[in-house]
């Protein structure tokens, strides 16, 4: 038992004290916030160019009516016909022709020709542009005086807030779009380690067997205490590349909060309350741009960053990290053993891969149905359930299910740890020799 | 006494028996030579000495009782093919394989410390393994199979890697070892080297030990019986008058010495040659034609090899 512990110190230190250990701790958190930012950041420096659309109108029912917005502009020329403007599209260097069909209060369809695909940005502004006005014309053909100002009366924009209690009759409030992010965050963030610190078994497994120093080791100590000290001592590193990642987090998303949105120590019913004489003011004016992120939006996901209960996700997510982990660990150590350079590991990479690329389609479907029969059946298999079950959690699934899950997990890797200990233990001391899966399965039989 | 014993040991391969029922005793306080062609089966022998792997029949005996697991701790082994983790810093590292060995932290620094100083590796300490070269690296992992002062050592072609100055420091090492009361495997291709250092030796060809015992021992029975000497005086002599059961094999000239050889029945003595000779020609020199372990080597496995096929 001694000797374990030394093995899992020294493959631990040799780790955390490494150049790049330090690296990916502290650029780790700004990679996962970059990974989160940069997309929306693209979205929205997307259309800064400004199109020029042509306009030909068959009804003359939107002639100068289309609401233009930055970088959406609209042209109607007169006296050119859509096909002279067809053939010249070149020349005068519209964006697009917009064309409306003068049955369009019957075909409901227009058309946009352009030379290339117009951002969805564009095709939407039009789409609802068009969609409004006729809604307006449609309206007004029922004779209603005064339409305009009941219209923009009537205008009203509700934001839903989930608030439920606990059994202290706290309130806290729920938000599914976060609960659909902490699980698709903690499922990558599983999928991930896995194979990060797998791999890294894989490597030191490797290492050892090339160098030839695992025969002085093993006349040391027993191959499965090598082989156990090593997954746990790289799973450690993992662990704590992990708390550090997520401690760092919780500190840069604190010193947020309180900087930014200082009124969150308040509860969600008194925030709710004294928005109402700000609001009020601000609902009277017609919300004209419906892209503009609505101000309390923000404050209204760090709000329900209280109603998750990281307790259990948090827990959750180490069970199933330390599970997966090593259940997959102990694969890689099979690997390791059996080749004699990396580039030999390709054969049996493939088998260890699927199940977890399979685990990662099945978590983007369990997103949206986080209760059916795929994302069920794929939270018990053991080889996807870390990363499957870890997104319903946050959509709290029933207690039986998250515990014979688990109970599948822990069996599964009991059983792959002793089935890789005894391939391990022949493999190691075999050279030059491709393995193929015949001959793993004979070293798995060998007499210890 | 014995140090270590294997009876009859058994260990099977998918496709081939590596071991057939292999006996050997290695005396305590000597030199044990295991020999054979490549392939032979001693790397398997030498692992289950080690506990590395288990044999599928057999028994193994440690100071007069069966082996225990925890007997790995009094044995020290240098494997034939080297290596030590690249990345680690030599006396770290040095530390890590000696505790592994069960020595403490405070033994294990100790006990280097004095190494280190014997073998002028001091400056080593702090420099990362690949920093060294391959021989400096040797000798770092000849302390560490040491260190802990196993009974037995199991050195697997030990001076493979070093230069003559390093080799002979270690031939040394090892005879020192031995004085201080450790027990030598010793495997090697080197049959000079065996003849120097080995007392008792074991001979395995395809799986089998088909030479066992005491170097002198094994010599005498391998001897042809013939004798070299050099002389003055007049061939003829010795042409026409040495008597029936001396056979001259050789009879040569070279700077007005004569140089011949006699081989004589197997039962005659020295002494005997020597009366028969002196009458007759004027002695410079005579010692028997003592085959080399290289030459017993050759043979033994040679004839048995010849055995096989015709079986």
């Amino acid at each position: 038992m001694h000797k374990i512990l030394l093995i899992i110190q020294r493959e631990y230190l040799t780790r955390v004290k490494k150049k790049s250990f330090l690296v990916m701790t502290i650029l780790g958190p700004v990679l996962f916030a970059a990974f989160m930012v940069i997309p929306a950041w693209l979205a929205t420096m997307e259309d800064t160019e400004v199109k020029t659309i042509a306009v030909v109108d068959s009804t003359n029912i939107f002639y100068k009516i289309l609401p233009e917005t930055e970088f959406i502009k609209f042209i109607y020329p007169e006296g050119i016909s859509l096909k002279d403007l067809q053939n010249s599209f070149e020349q005068l260097g519209y964006s697009a022709i917009l064309f409306i069909p003068h049955n369009i209060l019957s075909s409901n369809t227009s058309i946009l020709y352009s030379n290339k695909q117009p951002s969805l940005s564009v095709s939407m502004h039009i789409e609802n542009s068009i969609e409004k006005e006729i809604e307006r014309q449609k309206l007004k053909a029922n004779n209603i005086e005064n339409l305009d100002e009941i219209l923009k009366s009537v205008k009203t924009d509700i934001d839903l807030r989930n608030i439920s209690w606990n059994e202290e009759g706290q309130e806290k409030e729920s938000n599914t779009g976060l609960a659909m992010g902490i699980g698709y965050g903690s499922g990558m963030l599983i999928y991930f380690f896995i194979f990060l610190f797998g791999a890294q078994v894989m490597r030191g497994v490797i290492e050892e067997k090339t160098n030839r120093i695992v025969e002085v080791i093993v006349s040391s100590v027993r191959p499965f205490q090598l082989m156990m000290g090593k997954i746990v001592g790289v799973g450690l590193v993992g662990l704590t590349q992990f708390v550090l990642w997520v401690s760092l987090t919780f500190l840069f998303v604190g010193v947020v909060q309180k900087v930014a949105f200082p009124e969150l120590s308040k509860t969600p019913t008194e925030q709710v309350l004294s928005q109402d004489i700000m609001n009020n003011q601000q609902l009277q004016k017609p919300q004209m741009n419906f892209t503009e992120p609505k101000p309390q939006m923000l404050e209204e996901i760090f709000t329900s960053l209280g109603s998750v209960n990281f307790g259990l996700i948090l827990g959750m997510f180490i069970f199933y990290f330390i599970g997966g982990y090593l259940l997959y660990g102990s694969f890689f150590a099979i690997i390791g053993s059996a080749v004699d350079n990396e580039a030999d590991t390709q054969q049996f990479m493939l088998p260890v891969t699927l199940p977890l690329i399979i685990a990662i389609f099945v978590m983007i479907n369990t997103i949206n149905n986080p209760d059916g029969q795929l994302a069920f059946w794929f939270s018990m298999i053991p080889l996807t359930s870390p990363v499957v079950m870890m997104v319903r959690i946050p959509f709290h699934p029933p207690a039986w299910e998250i515990i014979l899950s688990a109970l599948i997990l822990v069996i599964t890797f009991v059983g792959s740890t002793w089935m890789a200990g005894k391939i391990y233990r022949t493999g190691i001391l075999m050279y030059g020799k491709k393995a193929s899966y015949k001959e793993l399965w004979k070293w798995f039989r060998y007499k210890s | 006494m014995e140090l270590f014993q294997a009876k009859n040991v058994v260990k099977e391969f998918s496709n081939h028996r590596a071991l057939n029922k292999v006996s050997i005793s290695v005396p305590e306080n000597t030199i044990f030579g295991l020999l054979g062609p490549n392939g032979a089966g001693k790397t398997t022998l030498i692992r289950i000495i080690n506990q590395i792997t288990a044999p599928d029949e057999g028994e193994l005996f440690f100071q007069g009782r069966k082996m225990q697991p925890d007997d790995i701790h009094y044995i020290g082994y240098l494997p034939e093919e080297r290596g030590l983790y690249k990345k680690m810093k030599v006396g770290e590292q040095a530390v890590y394989l000696a505790q592994l060995k069960g020595l403490s932290r405070q033994d294990a620094m100790k006990k280097l410390k004095y190494w280190f100083e014997k073998f002028e590796m001091t400056e080593w300490w702090n420099k990362k393994v690949e920093e060294l070269s391959k021989g400096m690296q040797q000798k770092v992992q000849f302390v560490i199979t040491i260190l802990h002062e196993p009974k037995l050592l199991i050195f697997d072609e030990p001076f493979s890697g070093f230069d003559p100055i390093n080799a002979n420091l270690l031939k040394n090492e090892i005879l020192e070892l031995k004085r201080n009361g450790s027990t030598i495997i010793f495997s090697t291709h080197n049959m000079s080297s065996v003849e120097e250092l080995c007392d008792h030796i074991s001979l395995i060809n395809k799986s089998e030990v088909i030479l066992e015992g005491q170097i002198f021992d094994i010599k005498k029975n391998y001897r042809t019986n013939v004798y070299e000497f050099s002389y003055t005086g007049d061939p003829e002599n010795l042409l026409s008058k040495l008597s029936k059961p001396y056979e001259l094999l050789t009879n040569t000239t070279e700077n007005h010495i004569h140089f011949a050889s006699i081989k004589t029945p197997s039962e005659d003595t020295d002494n005997h040659l020597l009366k028969e000779l002196i009458p007759l020609v004027n002695i410079v020199s005579f010692n028997e034609l003592i085959p080399s372990m290289n030459d017993v080597f050759i043979r033994v496995v040679e004839e048995t090899n010849k055995k096989n096929s015709i079986a």
